[in-house]
C-alpha cells in the first residue's frame, strides 16, 4: 500500500486550507449522521443485533482456520477455485495469472477495499491489462488517479463541479456542449460509458462483504448494481477477499447485514445483496464459466491473538469516520492510507507498521463517538491508545514529547510534588496572563501553542478549591 | 498449496491452537449443522395479511412501485398496464420460469415476450421471485436454467412477480426455505436479494436512482388465485 501517513501533519494542514475540500466535507457531516440515527431508531433490536454480530465474528475469528478450510471445501465442491495469498504481492501475482490464462485485456471491477489495499489497478496496468472501476465513486477517482477518501463513498471529497471537469476531460468523444451541471446528468453519462465496458471485459473482479463457510458463497452488498454486472457478464469472475470476511452460516450473515446498511448509509437493507456460489451451472443461460476466490492475509493473521484482534470484526461500514470530528475536519486523504478515520487509525499501523503510521492513532480527540456507533462494538479509542503505547515503548515519538510524558509520569506518581508544583504554577500563570484569560505563546510549550491558545488558569488549583468547599460544608454543619 | 499452509499455520500459531483439536472442530461442525437463528426483529412477525401489507409499504419506502393482482392469470395484463403507464414499448424479456410460462401472455394483444438471458437492448425484464421479505421490502431471486440473472440487472425496468403466500416476515425464514429447496449447504449459482431500484449517492451524497442496474423496480404481488 502506497502511503503518505508519515506526512499526516502536512496533509492535514493542506486539507484545512483547501476550500473545495471543506465544502465537499460538509456533505459527510450532513449526509450520514441523521440517516443512520433514523434507521437505528426504527429498529428496537438494533443493539441486540450488534451484540449478536459481535459474538458471531468473535466465534469465527477464534475458529478462523477451521472455517477457512470448511469454506474452501464448499467452494471446490461447487466448481470454484480457492487461491491463498500471504501478501499483497502474492495476491497480485495470482490475479495476474488468472487474467493471463483468460487472455484478458480489459477487467471490470466492483468496489473493493482489499484491491485498493494491494494496489491492484496500478499493477494490472503495468502488466498491460486495463482495469475499469465501475462503482461511480471509484470510477471518478480512477479518472483522477486518486485513492478513495472514504471506504464507502470514495469520491466524497469532490464537488460536482470537479466531477464535471473530469468527465469533460476524459470523455472527450462526447459533444462539449452537453449539460453536465447536475449530479443526474453526470450519473447518466457514467452509466452509458460504463455499460459498454461491462460487455467488453474478459474478467470481472469483485470484493466480498462476507464469505459463508456453510455454503462456500461470496457475498457482495451494493446499491448501484455495478458489482453484479461486473460478475455476471465476463467469462471469469474473481473474488478478492481478506481472510476475516468469513462467517459460519447464512443466518450469521443475516445478523450482520441488519447492522451493516443501517450503520453505513442509514438504509434498512442495501439495494443488492448477492450471494454467489461457484461458476455457471449446467443449463444456466448466463453467469461466468470460471469462479475464483483469492483469500488474502496481508497482515491479518498477525493481528489475531493480540490487542488488535477485535479490529478484525470490522465490516467496513464507515460509521466511525462519518462520526469523527477529525475526519470531518481533514477528510480521508490526509490519513495517507486507503483506510482513513478511526478504523484506519487502528488498521493502517497493523498493515504498514506504527513507525510509518504513528500519527494516525494520535490524530484523535478520544471523544469516543466512533466506538459508540460501531456496529461491531470495536473499542477503537482503546486500540488507538495501544498503538500510542507501542509507539512510546519503541521510542518512536519525538524527544520533547517523551520527556514531557516522563515528567508528567513523575508528578502523577508523587502527589505531594504535584500539589506543590501546581500551587506555584497555577497562580503564576494566572498572574502572567494579565487578565486576558489565555496565552498565545508559552515558553517550553511552543509546539502546543502554535496550533491553539492555552486557556489561563483562574488562580487556584482544583485541590485548593476542593478543600475550601469541604471546609465550607463542615462550617455549615457546625 | 504453500500459501495455504503458511496462512493456516500463522492463524493457528496466533490463536495458540494446534491442528486437530477435536473440541474446536466439533464446535465448528455444530454451528454449521445447526445454523442457529439469532435476533429476529419483531417488525415482520405478523399475521399474513399484515405481513403482505408491510412488505408493500417497505417496498414503496425504498422507491419500488407495487401492484397487487388476484391471481397469476392477471399478471400479463398488469405488466402491459405498467408498460403503458411508463410509455414503454410492448416488449419484455424473461427466462423460461414455469410459473411465468403458465401465465396467459398470448391473451395480451401486441405484447412481445422474448425468452432467454437479457442483452444490452432490453428495456424491460420480468422475473419471478422465490420469496419476499416483509421486514425490508426485499424480493429474493435465484439463478438457474429458467432464471437468467442478467434479466435482473441489464434492463432499465425490472418487473418482479412474487406470490403473496411466499412473503416471509424475515430473512431467516427465506434462508431456511432455500436450504430446504436446494439441500443443506448447497446454493444455486446466484441468489439475489433486491431491495428497491439501483441507486448511488456518490456525487455530493445526493441519492439518485438508476446507477447501473434498473432505474425502476416494479413488484406485482399475486394473491392466491
Amino acid at each position: 500500500m502506497q502511503i503518505t501517513s508519515p506526512a499526516f501533519k502536512e496533509n492535514a494542514r493542506a486539507a484545512l486550507a483547501d476550500a473545495q475540500l471543506q465544502k465537499a466535507l460538509g456533505n459527510v457531516r450532513e449526509g450520514f449522521i441523521d440517516k443512520r440515527q433514523r434507521a437505528v431508531d426504527a429498529l428496537p433490536e438494533f443493539d441486540a443485533l450488534r451484540d449478536s454480530a459481535r459474538s458471531i465474528k468473535d466465534h469465527a475469528l477464534a475458529h478462523l482456520d477451521l472455517y477457512l478450510e470448511a469454506y474452501e471445501k464448499k467452494v471446490t465442491e461447487a466448481g470454484g477455485h480457492v487461491h491463498w495469498a500471504e501478501t499483497g504481492a502474492d495476491a497480485r501475482a495470482i490475479i495476474l495469472e488468472i487474467c493471463r490464462a483468460a487472455g484478458a485485456r480489459t477487467v471490470t471491477k466492483g468496489k473493493s477495499m482489499i484491491t485498493e489495499e494491494i494496489e491492484l489497478n496500478h499493477f494490472l496496468e503495468k502488466e498491460g491489462i486495463r482495469p475499469v472501476e465501475t462503482d461511480l465513486g471509484e470510477y471518478i477517482i480512477q479518472l483522477r488517479r486518486e485513492s478513495p477518501s472514504h471506504i464507502i463513498a470514495p469520491a466524497v471529497h469532490l464537488t460536482k463541479e470537479q466531477v464535471e471537469a473530469d468527465f469533460r476531460r476524459m470523455h472527450d468523444h462526447l459533444p462539449f456542449a452537453r449539460d453536465l451541471s447536475e449530479p443526474e446528468s453526470l450519473l447518466n453519462e457514467a452509466r452509458r460509458v460504463l455499460r459498454a465496458q461491462y460487455f467488453m471485459a474478459d474478467v470481472g473482479i469483485t470484493g466480498a462483504n462476507f464469505l459463508v463457510a456453510e455454503t462456500g458463497s461470496s457475498v457482495i452488498v451494493t446499491n448501484e448494481g455495478n458489482g453484479d454486472l461486473t460478475q455476471i457478464l465476463p467469462r471469469v469472475h474473481v473474488v478478492v477477499a481478506s481472510i476475516e470476511k468469513i462467517v459460519p452460516t447464512l443466518e450469521d450473515m443475516g445478523q450482520i447485514l441488519r447492522v451493516l446498511a443501517r450503520s453505513a448509509t442509514g438504509q434498512d437493507m442495501s439495494v443488492y445483496t448477492t450471494v454467489s456460489t461457484g461458476p455457471r451451472r449446467p443449463g444456466d443461460p448466463d453467469g461466468p464459466d470460471e469462479y475464483h476466490v483469492v483469500l488474502v492475509d496481508n497482515g491479518r493473521s498477525a493481528m489475531l491473538g493480540t490487542e488488535f484482534q477485535d479490529m478484525l470484526r470490522c465490516i467496513r461500514c464507515g460509521a466511525c469516520m462519518n462520526h469523527c470530528p477529525v475526519y470531518h475536519a481533514v477528510g480521508g486523504h490526509a490519513y495517507g492510507s486507503v483506510y482513513p478515520g478511526p478504523m484506519g487509525a487502528v488498521l493502517t499501523p497493523s498493515l504498514v507498521g506504527v513507525d510509518k503510521a504513528g500519527h494516525l492513532p494520535n490524530a484523535s480527540t478520544f471523544c469516543g463517538r466512533c466506538e459508540a456507533v460501531c456496529p461491531m462494538r470495536i473499542p477503537l479509542p482503546k486500540m488507538m491508545r495501544h498503538w500510542r503505547e507501542r509507539e512510546f515503548s519503541r521510542g518512536l515519538n519525538p524527544a520533547t514529547q517523551r520527556y514531557g510524558l516522563r515528567a508528567w509520569a513523575l508528578f502523577a506518581r508523587h502527589p505531594r510534588l504535584y500539589r506543590l508544583a501546581t500551587a506555584i504554577a497555577i497562580p503564576a500563570l494566572s498572574l502572567f496572563s494579565a487578565g486576558k484569560g489565555r496565552f498565545r505563546h508559552l515558553p517550553l510549550a511552543g509546539g502546543w501553542t502554535k496550533h491553539r491558545d492555552m486557556p489561563a488558569p483562574e488562580g487556584r488549583t482544583f485541590m485548593q478549591q476542593w478543600r475550601d468547599r469541604d471546609a465550607l460544608k463542615q462550617g455549615g454543619q457546625a | 498449496m504453500s500459501g495455504r499452509e503458511a496462512i493456516l499455520n500463522k492463524v493457528r500459531g496466533a490463536l495458540g491452537v494446534s491442528f486437530g483439536d477435536a473440541s474446536r472442530a466439533s464446535a465448528v461442525a455444530r454451528r454449521l449443522d445447526d445454523a442457529p437463528v439469532g435476533v429476529v426483529p419483531a417488525r415482520g412477525q405478523l399475521p399474513e395479511s399484515d405481513r403482505i401489507a408491510l412488505f408493500c409499504a417497505m417496498a414503496l419506502k425504498v422507491s419500488a412501485s407495487v401492484d397487487r393482482v388476484k391471481g397469476p392469470g392477471e399478471v400479463p395484463e398488469a405488466v402491459a398496464a405498467y408498460l403503458r403507464s411508463k410509455n414503454l414499448p410492448a416488449s419484455v424479456r424473461m427466462g423460461a420460469d414455469e410459473r411465468l410460462q403458465a401465465m396467459p401472455w398470448k391473451a395480451v394483444p401486441a405484447l412481445e415476450v422474448k425468452s432467454g438471458p437479457a442483452g444490452a437492448e432490453d428495456e424491460v425484464g420480468v422475473s419471478h421471485a422465490i420469496a419476499g421479505v416483509a421486514e425490508t421490502g426485499t424480493v429474493v431471486l435465484h439463478s438457474g436454467a429458467a432464471n437468467p440473472t442478467t434479466v435482473n440487472f441489464l434492463p432499465e425496468h425490472h418487473i418482479v412477480v412474487v406470490d403473496a403466500k411466499e412473503i416471509a416476515g424475515d430473512l431467516e425464514t427465506v434462508f431456511s426455505r432455500i436450504r430446504h429447496r436446494f439441500g443443506k449447504g448447497t446454493m444455486p449459482r446466484t441468489v439475489n436479494l433486491i431491495t428497491g431500484p439501483s441507486r448511488s449517492g456518490d456525487i455530493e451524497q445526493k441519492l439518485l436512482l438508476g446507477a447501473h442496474g434498473p432505474r425502476a423496480l416494479h413488484l406485482i404481488v399475486v394473491d392466491a388465485g
